[in-house]
């Protein structure tokens, strides 16, 4: 039945030449439509001898099958095509911006605490508050500051009465703590803190964050320690220089001042630096014992490690802050840097 | 503080650079500010001797002048000079042909056709004041031909010391030289001060009434001297680099002595401590209604706790603090009061400051001054005068009564090396104390040391600790990160200690995070927080930060105006900070989350109609922050809103703060164009989270089922909710309002909602009549609570 072979072979080429659904369906009817031509031979069955009949029927069939197979086949390759088609018609410019709410951002202040509390809490220090309105109490007599110190004086702290203040330093927080608690303690207190002050180098509110460990056996070489590797880990520079000087606070003694080498300059000198080549980042010492007396503690049994550094200080070395008061214009140009 | 480098090196001159010196005192607490030149650098200048002036032929300024700068050849050279004040036999720097001054190389020149070999200098030419007042006038002694910089030793540097308020020990140069001496080994000794024999026998008496205010009061009468001297240029060199100002020979060397062993002493005219009994000197209050002119020419009212010197006839001096004009030492001054005592911290202390300036007299006094050196600065200082000016000396009246006691401490080495974590042993503390000249026996581990007189600083064990860790070296400390017994910090998952969560959720909804100052303008209390008793403070630094905050909105609506000043128009901000309210003295301290919104919902973009944020916009952040917490908002009444968009929340029955759009009457006071939306949490209310526990997942389909009914406008879409899931049947899963309509086709005061009902049973399939039954339970807690009537 050279007949039949032809005729399938030449309708899968056609098949697979078609362009579209229509030229399909035209082939569709071309050969298994009710006048097509594979239609006709199978209704021609009846015209063959008895015997012939099965055998050419079932080569029709299995022609038919092929036909049919070759159609689907081709179907869906127009489907593809089409779809094809289709969706390049409905692409986008990918390039267009995204749509709905943007993201806000942290303030930078915050971020720093985040920073330091982070840091901090990995070696195990929680995170302690205060009040911000203090007693003098707290805020001086405590913390071995005398009844005469020039930094009781009306120009360095905001009074609200005669006893209270605005707190100057997160330190009164040491006493509070003590007075709540029993050693180990091993806290920071991150917080707001106010002195009567407004020029270009200070704001009448800035932040501090104060470190106080406490525990039979801290001593100052663990200050360091402790202060070294979170400086370095702060500035993610391990070659970090560090170098720690005597100085003087009522409420720590040995006391020190903690110098870095200028991350601006690289310690070359520059203007952040006034040319040392040395920034003052913070002051820390051991515990006075009149503190720790007034906060029921035994100076004898007990040493304790304290440290207070500038929040804005270190925000504006890390991001290359120049001047304070942008922490607290709070113009959104700036802010939306911190995202 | 300030000195000469050279002044110190003649003390104790250990082998290093000024930079090495620098980082000496630094290291060992005394913080050096700067280094500074004493001069800029200059060359080829020498002392002069101006031998001739002749008038310039063809220029009326100039003078020609033969100079003598002491040529081997004795060869005088020709100088045309500009100053008027050149003259015959003067002694001036000339700065010779091939100089370089600051600014200018001097050459061989032509001044109007004469010839010209040099240049006589002014003080400001080599760079050594600001001012140009003529020619720089050398003493008459000084030498022609010498170098001027090593005459007037201008290789020198000053030193700026930023000193701690314990350190007054170091507020001279001898104490500068004892720490230097200590961290060095060098040794160092002070100078002999033999005592002046009295060639007079003028004396006073002294009486003091505060005996415990002025503990030693050492005075003495020196006749005869002449104040018409000029003092002599080494010591004006050093009171120059010392950052004193020259005033005459007399004050000059007991400024000298001041700086030299930190002892302020003062000199009155004796022939003007007018009185019945000219020798007799009080130290006293003063009384109330007493005034005194001061040698800086202000006069003050005394007040009764402020210590002077007086004559019979009144006040001469405020003890420690400034001397009186009227007894003042002057050039005609012949015969003089010294006085050196020692006033007690104190008595001193705060008074300058009250009196609003400062002396260097007070601000040693104030800190403490060596007690032990009293009489030997004035043997000092009648030395120095009786050299400058002349004079005969009389004898010292010396009243002496009981000085601040001393008390052995006791410090122990173990607690040295407890405290600084370091091992030392005996050897090294004797060594460090021995160097610090310290008096100190031992006994066993334990060493017995006696303060020394100039150190106000130390009184217990700690203080000399700190003197150990010192000299020893902060640097030398070896920086050890301990290894303490671990354990985890709680943390806890149902109590929020930080607000951080809060301000990330706010974050990620696109709000950005502000600080402001706690201080506010005390109209924004009464405006955004209808508070009209404040806490206030005593002493605010500007009137419009008088106040502190009661609310966080003021601060927000600042930000507002400020950012929408510089053109951003759409503003999404909150602060979290404390806010402060007055409780009959009793301040409440609380922290607040406030927000503000302004501006187009989304920010401006393609594909998506402007519009601008609501009420509805902000709720949904608000609920975010208590999810999975339905918390509840009523309508609610703020002198700051909306009083028809205003809501206050409810967490339970807890107030937890409130959401509403600011009143029309304040948007146009504070200038804006349109609405903001504000809101005021107070973070206690966020600060509990529920600990999920989880409910078994249904396997059966929930059935959805829609209810739209119709009732009064003023029935909220809370309250029909909170009937319903009060009362609901309990396969009844979520009742969810999707849609309102009111207007056309409805009723006056009337509203539509329509209320989607998910029912759902964890175990089976829903059958027909349970659903129906639950519906029809909810239709009817609605007709019959609310008058709702379905809607067809």
């Amino acid at each position: 039945m050279k007949n039949l072979e032809n005729l399938v072979s030449e309708a899968v080429i056609l098949i697979d030449r078609v362009e579209n659904a229509t030229e399909l369906e035209q082939i569709k009817v071309r050969y298994l439509g009710k006048e097509g031509e594979l239609t006709k031979l199978l209704k021609g069955l009846g015209a063959l001898p008895q015997a012939d009949r099965p055998v050419m029927g079932n080569l029709i069939n299995q022609a038919k099958k092929l036909l049919e197979e070759a159609l689907d086949r081709g179907q869906k390759i127009i489907e593809e095509k089409e779809m094809i088609a289709r969706l390049e018609g409905d692409a986008l410019d990918v390039t267009l911006p995204g749509r709905g709410l943007g993201i806000g951002g942290l303030h930078p202040v915050s971020r720093v605490l985040v920073r330091i509390e982070s840091l901090f809490r990995s070696i195990g220090f929680a995170v302690a508050s205060g009040p911000e309105i203090e007693t003098d109490f707290y805020n001086f007599t405590a913390l071995n500051i005398p009844e005469n110190h020039p930094a009781r004086a009306m120009h360095d702290t905001f009074y609200v009465d005669n006893v209270n203040l605005l707190r100057t330093h997160t330190s009164p927080v040491q006493i509070r703590y003590m007075k709540d608690h029993q050693p180990p303690i091993k806290i920071i207190a991150p917080g707001r803190v106010y002195r009567c002050d407004s020029d270009v180098t200070h704001t009448p509110m800035f932040h501090q964050v104060e470190g106080l460990w406490m525990d039979e056996n801290v001593n100052f070489s663990a200050l360091k320690g402790i202060l070294i590797d979170f400086m370095q880990n702060f500035f993610e520079r391990k070659d970090l220089p560090i170098r720690f000087r005597p100085s003087f606070f009522p409420f720590t003694e040995p006391s020190a001042e903690m110098d870095i080498g200028c991350v601006m300059c690289d310690g070359k000198g520059c203007r952040v630096c006034s040319n040392t080549g040395w920034l003052e980042v913070l002051g820390c010492g051991m515990v006075h014992p009149n503190v720790l007396k007034h906060g029921d503690m035994d100076s004898e049994k007990y040493t304790a490690l304290a440290f207070g550094l500038g929040v804005e200080r270190l925000a504006m070395l890390r991001y290359g802050v120049n001047d304070l008061r942008l922490f607290f214009e709070n113009d959104l140009r700036f802010l939306e840097q911190f995202n | 503080m300030r000195f000469s480098e050279n002044w110190l090196r003649t003390l104790v001159n250990p082998v290093c650079s000024s930079d090495g010196l620098a980082q000496i005192l630094t290291m060992i607490g005394l913080e050096v500010e700067s280094v500074e030149a004493a001069a800029p650098p200059f060359d080829e200048v020498v002392v002069a001797e101006v031998v001739s002036v002749q008038k310039h032929p063809d220029a009326d300024r100039l003078s020609v002048c033969q100079i003598d700068v002491g040529a081997v050849d004795n060869k005088l050279l020709q100088v045309v000079c500009g100053a008027q004040n050149v003259d015959v036999g003067m002694k001036v720097p000339c700065a010779l042909v091939g100089a370089h001054l600051p600014g200018i190389v001097i050459k061989q020149s032509k001044l109007r056709g004469v010839e010209s070999s040099g240049m006589l200098c002014s003080a400001k030419e080599l760079g050594l004041s600001e001012r140009a007042e003529g020619l720089l006038l050398l003493p008459k002694d000084a030498p022609t031909g010498m170098n001027f910089r090593d005459f007037y030793t201008l290789d020198d540097k000053v030193f700026s010391l930023k000193l701690t308020p314990n350190r007054a020990d170091c507020l001279n140069v001898f104490g500068v030289a004892r720490e230097i001496a200590a961290i060095t080994a060098v040794d160092f000794v002070l100078p002999d001060i033999e005592p002046v024999k009295s060639e007079i026998n003028d004396a006073i008496t002294v009486c003091v009434s505060n005996p415990e205010m002025c503990p030693l009061y050492c005075g003495r009468v020196i006749r005869e001297v002449s104040l018409n001297v000029s003092t002599p240029l080494w010591m004006t060199q050093r009171l120059e680099r010392g950052g004193i100002r020259g005033i005459n020979a007399v004050v000059d060397s007991l400024n000298y002595v001041m700086l030299e062993m930190g002892q302020p002493m003062h000199a009155f005219d004796f022939a003007k401590i007018a009185s019945v009994r000219p020798g007799k000197v009080y130290v006293r209050y003063a009384k109330s209604g007493e005034y005194l002119e001061l040698l800086n020419g202000e006069k003050v009212e005394l007040q009764p706790d402020m210590l002077i010197i007086a004559s019979e006839n009144g006040p001469l001096a405020l003890a420690g603090i400034m001397g009186g004009i009227q007894s003042g030492v002057q050039l005609e001054t012949t015969d003089l009061l010294l006085e050196s005592a020692f006033f007690s911290p104190e008595v001193i202390s705060g008074k300058s400051f009250r009196l609003g300036f400062s002396s260097d007299s007070a601000h040693r006094f104030e800190r403490g001054v060596n007690f032990a050196a009293t009489r030997n600065a004035l043997e000092r200082a009648t030395h120095l005068i009786l050299s400058i000016c002349g004079g005969k000396a009389g004898p010292i009246t010396e009243v002496k009564n009981a000085l601040p006691e001393r008390n052995i401490v006791k410090v122990r080495l173990g607690r040295i090396k407890r405290l600084l974590g370091i091992d030392m042993v005996s050897r090294q503390i004797a060594e460090i104390f021995a160097r610090l000249k310290f008096t100190f026996f031992v006994e066993g581990d334990v060493f017995h040391v006696t303060p020394p007189p100039y150190r106000f600083d130390l009184k217990i064990e700690e203080d000399f600790i700190e003197e150990v860790a010192r000299i020893y070296g902060y640097d030398n400390i070896p920086a050890r990160l301990p290894c303490p017994v671990m354990s985890m910090l709680p943390e806890s998952e149902t109590i929020n200690f930080s607000s951080a969560r809060l301000k990330h959720i706010l974050i990620d909804r696109d709000y950005r995070e502000v600080i402001n100052y706690a201080f506010v303008d005390a109209n924004w209390e009464l405006d955004f927080a209808n508070n009209m008793s404040p806490v206030a403070l005593k002493n605010p630094i500007a009137s419009q930060m008088s106040v502190m905050r009661s609310s966080l909105i003021g601060g927000l609506v600042a930000n507002l105006q400020f950012n929408l000043n510089r053109k951003q128009n759409r503003v999404r901000i909150f602060e979290i900070g404390c806010c402060f309210t007055n409780n009959e003295d009793n301040y409440q301290q609380t922290e607040n989350i406030a927000g503000l919104c302004y501006g187009d919902a989304a920010p401006e973009q393609w594909g998506q109609i402007a519009r601008s944020i609501d009420f509805f916009d902000v709720k949904m952040d608000l609920e975010s922050l208590f999810w999975p917490e339905r918390v509840r908002f009523e309508k609610f009444s703020h002198p700051a809103l909306h009083p028809g968009k205003a809501a206050q929340i409810y967490r339970g029955n807890r107030i937890a703060g409130w959401l509403g759009e600011m009143h029309p009457r304040l948007q146009r006071k504070y200038d804006l164009s349109r609405s903001a939306i504000l809101f005021e949490l107070h973070t206690d209310s966020l600060s509990t989270r529920i600990l999920p526990k989880v409910k078994k997942l249904s396997k059966f389909p929930p059935v959805q089922r829609d209810i739209a009914i119709v009732v009064a406008d003023h029935i909220s879409a809370h309250m029909l909710l909170e009937s319903m899931n009060t009362e609901k049947a309990a396969i009844v899963s979520e009742i969810r309002l999707f849609d309102i309509y009111s207007g056309k086709g409805m009723e006056p005061g009337k509203k539509s909602l329509a209320f989607r009902i998910l029912l759902q049973d964890a175990e089976k399939t829903l059958i027909d009549k349970e659903i129906d039954d639950a519906i029809a339970k909810l239709i009817s807690i609605l007709e019959s609570k609310y008058n709702a009537k379905l809607r067809g």
